[in-house]
């Protein structure tokens, strides 16, 4: 396995906003963010429905999917889609994170809920007082799942976790 | 004669009085929190116009899970479903909350408006907004030339209207931040262009405080020259308060609106879309939209008092990029409409980093030396670009919190300033 200093291998990537949240600039930082770190990306954009995350993520078949939302309806959107992707059984197993500002009030801490329903990892602003810390515990998630992953392997979702 | 709408109207008397119209942003899922917001905005101290903004599953046509959201959780809502609530509760509250005194605005973010002018309509709306391009592009992956028919049909149908209610362009707002002004004031006269063409006669144009005072003053100048060549329907400028990363701190935010007060009054916009300090954090309360509005309107009274320490337009050719972009594009086909789309097909209008399948997305603006926008990738646009090393991810979180650090740094009081 080829080890880079940071990143380890190289992931493929799926970008995504929910499906009711028309907010770009998150997602367009999060492809360039990933790209520095050397993984590779397909930017779903925004506004995205469900159907055509999970129809990604079946044929594109990445190493992660990251959702990012900020519109305040992330707890309700992110659990549909959670159930959706879990649902199709090639994706059981899939890393999915997702993060923003997912409650509309700045309180209501939606981690607990997100996690139990099927994400590997929770990066709620609200809850961590900011985009900051979150991103930068997002970049060690990553570092864990590139060094961990080994593509077609049973590890993937382990690595994650 | 088509009678002269009530948004129009009280633009324009407040106009002749001198004063600038302000309005919130504002939308909650309960009628009783709207009308509740509604009647604190009129009642404001300020020369106000109301706002009802719609959720996003509304503006997504989600009507299943916004009627769900409504019976179980409206307070989670972060707008008003104006559909799950049908038309006889919309027009009810609007007759209660609005006057030829206090018009209201119904805000959507829809490319796909039709059905939502239709209950606005219905409803008895005084004015609405949005364009078929800054109503798409930005805001997914409809079609442009599909939202470029429904925006036909659906200025259709308000013209059609016994009074055809106002309608503002959002062209002008593009993003919310990072986009270079010429293109922003194109994108504008060309929505209001569309908007005429379609016989609507109440048109506002919007432009959004971006990061430098003196290149908002020439945009909102090249704005108005560009709005009054091309336009034959009178119209008025709405300025938005600074709508991308806000200053953290309170003091940071208060600064950049009362910056934006300044801009619409020098650069003789006649509305003001305000930002509250709490939406760097969430959606803010009524009571702080209040306190917006007040704070603005009063440091656009000061400023209306004190009009010779303004400071000076920049003169960097603005208006003749702006009006480049306008002319490249009406030369792609017959309609406005088929222009839009025709332009943004070829990349001669191409908006930076917007992810829509129809936009070319290989133009590239940046921040140069004097704190200015500018383009460091044409594309296949007719502007100059100054070339510059690729974007990083830390390189556009730089671009995107210019003005929050700015703002903050120097809300932060100074031991050797406030001594001297």
């Amino acid at each position: 396995m080829n080890v880079t200093a940071c990143a380890g291998r190289r992931l493929r990537v799926v970008v995504s906003g929910l499906s009711s949240d028309a907010h770009l600039w998150n997602l367009v930082h999060l492809q360039l963010f990933l790209e520095d770190l050397g993984h590779e990306v397909a930017n779903l954009g925004n506004t995205t429905p469900d159907a055509t995350i999970v129809e990604a993520c079946r044929t594109g078949r990445p190493d992660l999917l990251v959702l990012s939302t900020v519109n305040g309806h992330g707890r309700t959107d992110g659990l549909r889609l959670i159930r959706a992707l879990r649902a199709v059984p090639s994706l059981a197993a899939l890393p999915v994170v997702i993060g923003g500002k997912l409650g509309i009030d700045g309180r209501d801490h939606a981690g607990t809920r997100l996690t139990a329903a099927g994400y590997d990892a929770v990066f709620d602003d609200a809850a961590e007082g900011g985009p900051e810390s979150g991103l930068a515990r997002f970049e060690s998630f990553l570092g864990a799942l590139a060094a961990g992953h080994s593509r077609g392997g049973p590890a993937a979702g382990a690595g994650a976790a | 004669m088509t009678p002269t709408d009530r948004f129009t109207g009280f633009v324009d008397r407040a106009r002749a009085a001198g004063r600038l119209v302000v309005q919130p942003r504002m939308g909650f899922g309960e009628l009783h929190r709207m009308r509740a917001g509604l009647r604190a905005v009129r009642e404001a101290d300020a020369t106000t116009v109301g706002t009802v903004t719609l959720d996003s599953y509304t503006r997504c046509h989600d009507d299943g899970t916004a009627r769900r959201a409504l019976r179980d959780d409206p307070a989670g809502l972060n707008g008003f479903p104006l559909l799950a609530h049908g038309v006889p509760a919309v027009r009810s509250l609007l007759q209660d909350c609005s006057s030829a005194g206090f018009p209201v605005q119904v805000r959507h973010g829809t490319p796909l408006p039709l059905r939502l002018f239709r209950a606005m309509a219905e409803a008895g709306a005084d004015a609405t907004e949005g364009g078929p391009v800054s109503y798409c592009l930005p805001y997914g992956r409809v079609p442009l030339a599909r939202a470029v028919a429904e925006w036909s049909a659906g200025c259709a149908l308000l013209a059609a209207q016994p009074v055809p209610p106002h309608i503002e362009t959002f062209g002008g707002c593009m993003l919310g931040q990072l986009c270079p002004p010429s293109l922003l004031v194109a994108l504008s006269v060309l929505e209001a262009m569309f908007f005429q063409e379609h016989g609507l006669r109440g048109i506002s144009l919007s432009y959004a405080q971006q990061i430098h005072q003196g290149q908002d003053l020439e945009a909102l100048a090249a704005l108005r020259r560009l709005a009054g060549e091309r336009l034959s329907t009178p119209h008025h400028l709405v300025l938005y308060t600074f709508m991308g990363v806000f200053p953290r701190t309170e003091a940071g935010s208060r600064r950049l609106l009362a910056d934006s007060a300044r801009l619409a009054v020098r650069g003789g916009a006649e509305r003001l879309v305000v930002k509250t300090p709490a939406e760097a954090h969430r959606i803010p309360t009524v009571e702080e939209n209040v306190a917006s509005l007040e704070y603005a309107a009063s440091v656009a009274a000061a400023t209306a008092a004190d009009r010779e320490r303004s400071p000076r337009a920049t003169e960097s050719g603005l208006y003749e990029e702006a009006r480049t972009l306008v002319d490249a594009t009406l030369e792609t086909g017959r309609t406005v409409g088929d222009c839009l789309a025709a332009a943004f097909a070829r990349g001669v209008l191409d908006v930076p980093y917007c992810l829509h399948p129809d936009n070319a997305n290989r133009a590239r603006a940046t921040i140069d030396d004097r704190s200015m926008l500018g383009w460091s990738r044409a594309g296949a646009m007719p502007v100059t670009a100054t070339a510059t090393a690729p974007v990083t991810a830390r390189r556009l979180t730089e671009l995107l919190t210019f003005n929050r650090r700015r703002f903050d740094r120097d809300a932060v009081p100074h031991p050797l300033r406030s001594a001297s």
